[in-house]
C-alpha cells in the first residue's frame, strides 16, 4: 500500500484538533446586541443537554428579574456565587474554585466579556472560562459582537459608544462552536419597547443613540459576517485535517509586517487567512527600530501581543533589529524566500512621510519579484481601549523638553548677546546651532525642534533689525533665518537619531549581557542545586530584584533557591506559584491572574513541560512590570528552564548509571560471597564432622591435617570478612583516617610479623633506606595495605622465590615497591586488578582470593593522597611490582636528641 | 601456700565464646566464672573476687568501658578486654580507663594465654621484684641498668633506657603511646608520638637482630608497643 503524501492530514491541522481535545469544549452564543435572547437560547440548550443526561451546572447567570429567564433557570443546578467585598460594596462573582471542585461536565457562564470585581482571581471572566476549559470542563457562554476586541473600533465608529469590556479574538478562535442568536432589528426594537431588554445603568444615557435601527443593522451585519467567516475557516480546517485534497502549492511564503498599531492584530488575522487560502507558510515580522524604545509601554506590549497572536495562529513570529523598516523587511524577506509581503496602509501623517519616506512606497519600489499587499486600515491609529501609556512619575516629558529647549535656546541667546560685539550678525546664528545640538543630545528630537524655533524667535527679536520686534526687515536676514531653521531641524533629526540608536544599542546590550551572564553562570554550575542557585543569584543581581525558583515536589511547589538569602515566599504567595505551574501561565504581579501579589510568577517552560516556576519581585514600588523587562524575564526563564531540565537529565543519567553499576556489583558480590564464604565453611564443617565421628580410627597425622585445615579455613574466612568490612567502610565513607607520625619500616615490620606463617616458604628481601622521614599515616590501614600486598605476593608466586620490599625517597615522596617472582599480570589486567572482585584468570586452578584485597589497597592509599600501581613484568622480566607512592608531609617533625 | 586455682571471670554475651573459653582455659587449670551482661559481671566480681577478668567490650546492657570504670573504683584485678579490629580507639579508651591488655577477636588461644600470664605476673610482680628480665638473646638487668643482646653489652641513651625499662617492667603487656610518652618524656609530650616512633626505631636498631622484622619490641598498630615476653 502506498500513501501519497498529499492526502495525509497536515500535522498542524491535526495538532489544532488535538489541542482542543485536551481541554473542555467551548460554545459561544453570539449576538449582535443586548436583548437578542442569547441567555435564553443558552439556557434552552442547557435544558436540552440535561435531558440528554449531561451533568451540568450554572456557574453564573444574570436573570435581571426577567420571568422567562428565571423560569429557565428552574430545574438547573446553580453553584453558589462568591461574595467579594470591594470599597464597602458587596459584589457577587462566579466561584471558580467551587465550579472546579464540583466539576460538572458542562458549566453555564453568562456574559463572557464581564470584568470581575477587584480581588477576584482573574481580572476578566474570559480568563475564568479559559481556566475552566483547561480543567476539562465544557463551557456555554454568551457574547455580544461589540465586545470582540478586533471589532472594538468598528463598533465604536458605528455606534459612537466605546465598549470598555473586550474579549480577545483568541477566545472566539478557540471556541469549538459558535451559535449566532439572531432576531430581526424590528423584533429587537419591539422587545426594547416592551421593556424586555435589560440595560446597565451607564448605557441608558446612550440608549437613544445605541438602539437606532441603523446601528443595530450594522451590528447585526458584523455578527453575521463574523460567523460566516468563521464557518469558512472551519470548513478549510476540516478539509485540511481530513486530507481532502486541494491545491497545495508549497512555494508560497507570506510575510506580514507588524507595528505597534492596534491594527496589526487585524493585519495578522488577515495574513493568516490569506496564507490559509494559499496554503502557504507565513510569518509575522516586527522590525525593531530605535523608535521602538520611544514607544509607550502599552504600544510595546501590543507589539509583543501581536507577535504572540501570530504564534498562536500558527505563524512564525520574528523580531529583527533594524534601521529602515522597508529595507530591512526586504532583506529579511529575500533571505527567507518570501513571495508576498502584507503590510498595513500607512497611518502616518503626510509630514512624517515627507521626512522619513513612506514605508509602503519604499517597499513597493524595492520589492521587485515580491508581491506587496497593502491592507487598508479604516480607522485612525489610536490607543483606544488600552491603558494610556504609563509614564515614570515626576515631571511630564513635554515639560522637560520645553525646559531643555528654553535652556538651550536661552543659553545660546545669552552667549550671543555677550559675543554680539565681537561677531558679525549672521555668524551669531552659529551659536544658536550649538544650543539646538545641546537640546538634541540632552533630550531628543522634540526638545531640539522646540529649541530651533525658540532660537529663531530669540534671534529675530533681539538681534535682527528692527530690534525687539518679530519683524524682519531685510531679505538677507530672512534667508539666514530660514536656512538656520532648516539646518537646525536636520541637525536635530540626525542627532536625535544617533541618540536613539545609542539608547537602543545600550538596551540590546543590556539584554544580551543579562542572557549571556545567565548562560555563563549556569554553564559553570554542576548539579541541580548549584544551577538553581546560579539562576536566582544571576537574575536577582541583574534585575536588582528578589528572585526565587520553585520546583514541584512531593508536597506541592517548594522553594528550592532564593536570592537574596532569606527573602522567601509566604504560603499565600505559594498558591500563586502553584497556579502558574499548573496552568503554564504567568501569574501574580502585573499579570491578569492574581495581580495583587507582590511577586511575578513565570512558568519555566522546558521541552518536557513546565519544569517549575520562577518568582520575581523587583525592588520598585511600581506594581507594573514594564513589558520590556517582562520579555527579558521570559527569555531568562526560558534559559533557566533549559538549564534545570539539563541538570535533571544529567542527574537522572548519573543515577541510572550508578544503579546499573550497583546492580552489576551486587551480582558479582553475591556470587563472590557465596563462593568465598561457603568454601571455607564447607572445609571446616567437613573436617569437624570427620573429627567427631566415633571409631573411625583416624591416625594422628590425619587428625592434625584436619585441624590444620580448620584453622586455615577459619583464618581465610576471617580475612574475607575483614576485607568485606574494609571495602564497605571505604565505599560508604565511614572509614575514619587516624593519622599519626609513622615510620614506614615499623609498618612493614608489623605487617611481616602478622604474616610469618604465610611467608614461611618465601625468601624475604627487605631494604628500607635509612633516614626516611616520618609519614603522617593511619598505621592500621597502611599496615593492612602491606598485609594484603604481601599475602598476594606469597599466594601468587611459587615457594622458594623471593618477595622484596624496597622503600626509598624519591623527590617529595616515599616510594615503596613490593615485588614478587610470580607469573606476573597480563598488561591488559594491570589496571583492572584494582577493581572490586576482579581476579586474573590463570587458566589453571584459581588461587583462592577475595578479589577485594587490591581494591582495598587502592582505596586506602588514595585516602592518604598516595598512588598505587602495578608493574609487570617486574625486575628481571618476571613477576609483578606493586608500587606505592606516598607524599612526604612538608612539616615532617624533627626530633631533638640533645640528651647525648 | 596451697595451690588454689586461678579464677577468671569471663564477661561476654556470646554463649559460644564462653563455652570455648571455659573448655580451653579449663584445660590450663583456670577456674571460670561466667557472666553474660555487664551488670552480672560487676555483681560476680564483687561476690567471687576473681583473679582476672576477661571482658568483651560490646555488651548488651552497659558499655564495656563503663564496666572497667566501675570495677576500677574498688578493685585492681587485671582486666583483659576482647575487641575487634578497626576499633583501636575503643581499645585505647579501655586501656586508659584501667584495662591491662586486650586481645583482638578472632584470636587463638595461645595469644590469650600469653596475655593472661603476663597480666597475672604483673599482679604478683609488685610484691616480688624481679630485677632481671630475659627474652631470647635480650637481657635487661634493672638493678645494674645493664642491657645485653647475646651477651654483648648495648649502650643506650638515658631516654632509650627509660623506654626499654618501662617495656621490661610491663613485659608482655601492651603499653599505649600516651602512657609511654607520659612516663618517659613527661605529660607535656603526650601528643608527640613521633618522639616515640624515632626512639623505638633507634632502640630497635640497637637491640634487634633484624630491625626490619623486630623480634622483641612489637608494634601494636594504632595502640602502642609491647615487649615480647620471655615465654612467648
Amino acid at each position: 500500500m502506498t500513501m501519497s503524501s498529499d492526502t495525509r492530514p497536515s500535522p498542524e491541522a491535526l495538532l489544532a484538533t488535538a489541542r482542543h481535545e485536551g481541554g473542555g469544549r467551548l460554545k459561544i452564543f453570539l449576538g449582535a446586541a443586548p436583548g437578542v435572547g442569547k441567555t435564553y437560547a443558552m439556557l434552552g440548550a442547557a435544558h436540552n443537554r440535561q435531558r440528554q443526561g449531561v451533568d451540568l451546572a450554572i456557574g453564573i447567570v444574570e436573570t435581571h428579574g426577567r420571568p422567562e429567564t428565571i423560569a429557565l433557570v428552574e430545574g438547573l443546578e446553580v453553584i453558589t456565587r462568591k461574595s467579594i467585598e470591594h470599597n464597602g460594596r458587596k459584589l457577587d462573582e462566579m466561584d471558580i474554585d467551587a465550579v472546579i471542585a464540583r466539576s460538572p461536565a458542562l458549566v453555564i457562564v453568562d456574559e463572557l466579556a464581564h470584568t470581575n470585581a477587584p480581588g477576584s482571581r482573574h481580572r476578566k471572566r474570559f480568563l475564568d472560562v479559559e481556566e475552566l476549559l483547561a480543567a476539562g470542563i465544557d463551557v456555554y457562554t454568551t457574547l455580544n459582537i461589540q465586545h470582540l476586541e478586533s471589532l472594538n473600533d468598528a463598533v465604536a465608529q458605528i455606534t459612537g459608544i466605546r465598549v470598555r469590556e473586550t474579549v480577545p479574538d483568541r477566545i472566539m478562535e478557540r471556541a469549538d462552536e459558535v451559535e449566532l442568536v439572531d432576531i430581526s432589528v424590528e423584533d429587537l426594537l419591539g422587545r426594547l419597547r416592551d421593556g424586555k431588554v435589560y440595560l446597565p445603568d451607564q448605557a441608558e444615557r446612550a440608549i437613544g443613540n445605541y438602539f437606532r435601527p441603523g446601528n443595530l443593522s450594522a451590528l447585526r451585519q458584523l455578527a453575521l459576517r463574523h460567523t460566516a467567516e468563521r464557518v469558512g475557516d472551519q470548513m478549510h480546517t476540516y478539509m485540511r485535517a481530513h486530507a481532502i485534497p486541494g491545491p497545495w502549492p508549497t512555494q508560497e511564503r507570506l510575510l506580514v509586517s507588524i507595528g505597534p498599531s492596534p491594527l496589526s492584530q487585524r493585519l495578522v488575522r488577515a495574513a493568516r487567512r490569506m496564507a490559509d487560502r494559499r496554503h502557504a507558510e507565513w510569518m509575522a515580522v516586527y522590525v525593531e527600530t530605535p523608535r521602538h524604545y520611544r514607544l509607550a509601554d502599552a504600544d510595546r506590549e501590543r507589539v509583543a501581543r501581536t507577535l504572540r497572536l501570530a504564534e498562536e495562529l500558527g505563524g512564525e513570529a520574528i523580531t529583527i533589529p533594524g534601521e529602515e523598516i522597508a529595507e530591512d523587511l526586504i532583506r529579511f524577506a529575500r533571505s527567507r524566500n518570501v513571495t508576498e509581503i502584507v503590510i498595513g496602509k500607512s497611518l502616518r501623517s503626510r509630514w512624517f512621510e515627507l521626512l522619513h519616506g513612506s514605508v509602503v512606497g519604499k517597499l513597493i519600489r524595492d520589492s521587485r519579484d515580491i508581491d506587496i499587499y497593502v491592507v487598508t486600515g479604516d480607522e485612525e491609529e489610536s490607543a483606544i481601549g488600552t491603558a494610556p501609556a504609563r509614564r515614570s512619575p515626576g515631571r511630564s516629558p513635554l515639560l522637560d523638553d520645553l525646559l531643555w529647549s528654553i535652556l538651550g535656546a536661552g543659553g545660546a541667546g545669552a552667549a550671543a548677546y555677550i559675543l554680539g560685539s565681537l561677531i558679525s550678525l549672521p555668524n551669531l546664528l552659529m551659536i544658536f546651532l550649538v544650543g539646538v545640538m545641546a537640546s538634541a543630545v540632552g533630550r531628543g528630537l522634540r526638545a531640539s525642534i522646540l529649541a530651533s524655533v525658540l532660537g529663531v524667535l530669540i534671534y529675530d527679536f533681539f538681534f535682527v533689525r528692527p530690534l525687539l520686534t518679530f519683524t524682519i526687515a531685510s531679505l538677507q536676514d530672512l534667508l539666514a533665518l530660514a536656512i538656520f531653521l532648516l539646518v537646525a531641524i536636520i541637525i536635530s533629526n540626525l542627532t536625535a537619531r544617533i541618540r536613539d540608536q545609542a539608547a537602543a544599542a545600550r538596551r540590546r546590550e543590556e539584554r544580551t549581557a543579562a542572557l549571556y551572564g545567565l548562560s555563563r553562570a549556569i554553564a559553570g554550575a554542576v548539579g541541580l542545586n548549584r544551577v538553581l542557585e546560579a539562576i536566582v543569584a544571576q537574575v536577582g543581581n541583574d534585575l536588582r530584584a528578589k528572585v526565587a525558583v520553585l520546583l514541584p515536589g512531593a508536597e506541592g511547589m517548594t522553594q528550592r533557591a532564593v536570592y537574596p538569602a532569606g527573602a522567601g515566599l509566604n504560603d499565600q504567595e505559594q498558591g500563586a506559584a502553584t497556579w502558574a505551574w499548573e496552568h503554564n501561565q504567568a501569574a501574580g504581579r502585573g499579570t491578569d491572574t492574581l495581580p495583587g501579589k507582590s511577586w511575578l510568577y513565570l512558568p519555566l517552560r522546558g521541552s518536557d513541560g513546565v519544569a517549575g516556576v520562577m518568582a520575581i519581585s523587583p525592588d520598585t514600588t511600581d506594581t507594573i512590570i514594564p513589558p520590556d523587562q517582562r520579555r527579558l524575564l521570559e527569555a531568562l526563564a526560558d534559559q533557566a528552564a533549559v538549564a534545570i531540565e539539563r541538570a535533571r537529565l544529567a542527574h537522572d543519567i548519573e543515577r541510572a548509571r550508578l544503579a546499573s553499576e550497583r546492580d552489576r556489583l551486587q551480582a558479582t558480590l553475591l556470587s563472590s560471597i557465596s563462593h568465598d564464604l561457603r568454601t571455607p565453611l564447607a572445609s571446616i564443617l567437613g573436617s569437624v564432622t570427620t573429627l567427631r565421628q566415633k571409631d573411625t580410627g583416624l591416625t594422628e597425622e590425619t587428625r592434625h591435617d584436619l585441624l590444620a585445615t580448620i584453622q586455615e579455613e577459619a583464618e581465610r574466612l576471617n580475612r574475607f570478612v575483614g576485607n568485606l568490612l574494609d571495602i564497605t567502610r571505604l565505599e560508604s565513607g565511614a572509614l575514619r583516617i587516624n593519622r599519626e607520625w609513622v615510620e614506614i619500616s615499623d609498618v612493614i615490620g608489623t605487617a611481616l610479623s602478622r604474616l610469618v606463617r604465610q611467608l614461611e616458604h618465601h625468601r624475604l628481601d627487605i631494604a628500607v633506606e635509612t633516614g626516611l622521614p616520618l609519614l603522617r599515616l593511619d598505621f592500621v590501614l597502611i599496615e593492612q595495605v602491606f598485609v594484603n600486598l604481601l599475602d598476594n605476593a606469597a599466594r601468587y608466586s611459587p615457594a622458594g622465590t623471593t618477595i622484596g620490599i624496597h622503600a626509598c625517597r624519591r623527590d617529595g615522596s616515599v616510594e615503596i615497591d613490593v615485588t614478587d617472582q610470580g607469573q606476573g599480570v597480563p598488561p591488559e589486567d594491570l589496571e583492572r586488578i584494582f577493581d572490586k572482585f576482579y581476579r586474573v584468570e590463570h587458566g589453571d586452578r584459581q588461587i583462592a582470593g577475595t578479589g577485594l584485597g587490591l581494591s582495598i589497597c587502592r582505596g586506602i592509599v588514595e585516602e592518604h593522597d598516595g598512588t598505587i600501581s602495578a608493574i609487570s613484568p617486574g625486575h628481571g622480566g618476571i613477576g609483578t611490582i606493586f608500587r606505592i607512592i606516598i607524599p612526604i608531609d612538608a612539616e615532617s617533625p624533627v626530633v631533638e636528641r640533645s640528651e647525648q | 601456700m596451697s595451690q588454689q586455682p586461678t579464677r577468671i571471670l569471663v564477661v561476654d554475651d556470646e554463649p559460644q565464646i564462653r563455652r570455648f573459653l571455659r573448655a580451653s582455659l579449663g584445660v590450663h587449670h583456670y577456674q571460670i566464672i561466667e557472666a553474660a551482661t555487664g551488670e552480672e559481671g560487676l555483681t560476680r566480681a564483687v561476690a567471687d573476687h576473681p583473679d582476672l577478668v576477661i571482658l568483651d567490650l560490646g555488651l548488651p546492657d552497659i558499655d564495656g568501658t563503663e564496666v572497667i570504670r566501675r570495677l576500677r573504683e574498688w578493685s585492681k584485678v587485671p582486666i583483659i578486654i576482647l575487641s575487634v579490629r578497626g576499633r583501636e580507639s575503643d581499645k585505647i579508651d579501655a586501656l586508659d580507663r584501667g584495662a591491662d591488655d586486650y586481645v583482638t577477636k578472632p584470636f587463638g588461644i595461645g595469644e590469650l594465654l600469653a596475655r593472661i600470664r603476663a597480666a597475672l605476673r604483673h599482679q604478683l610482680q609488685s610484691e616480688t621484684d624481679q630485677p632481671l628480665f630475659r627474652a631470647g638473646g635480650l637481657a635487661v638487668d634493672l638493678a645494674r641498668r645493664a642491657v645485653t643482646v647475646d651477651d654483648r653489652e648495648i649502650r643506650l641513651t638515658p631516654k632509650e633506657y627509660e623506654l626499654l625499662r618501662h617495656l621490661v617492667i610491663h613485659a608482655g603487656k601492651v603499653l599505649t603511646h600516651q602512657y609511654l610518652l607520659r612516663e618517659v618524656w613527661g605529660p607535656t609530650f603526650m601528643r608527640e608520638t613521633h618522639y616515640l616512633r624515632v626512639y623505638v626505631g633507634t632502640l630497635r636498631q640497637k637491640i634487634e637482630p633484624e630491625p626490619a622484622q623486630p623480634r622483641y619490641i612489637l608494634t601494636e598498630p594504632g595502640v602502642g608497643y609491647r615487649l615480647r615476653d620471655a615465654d612467648e
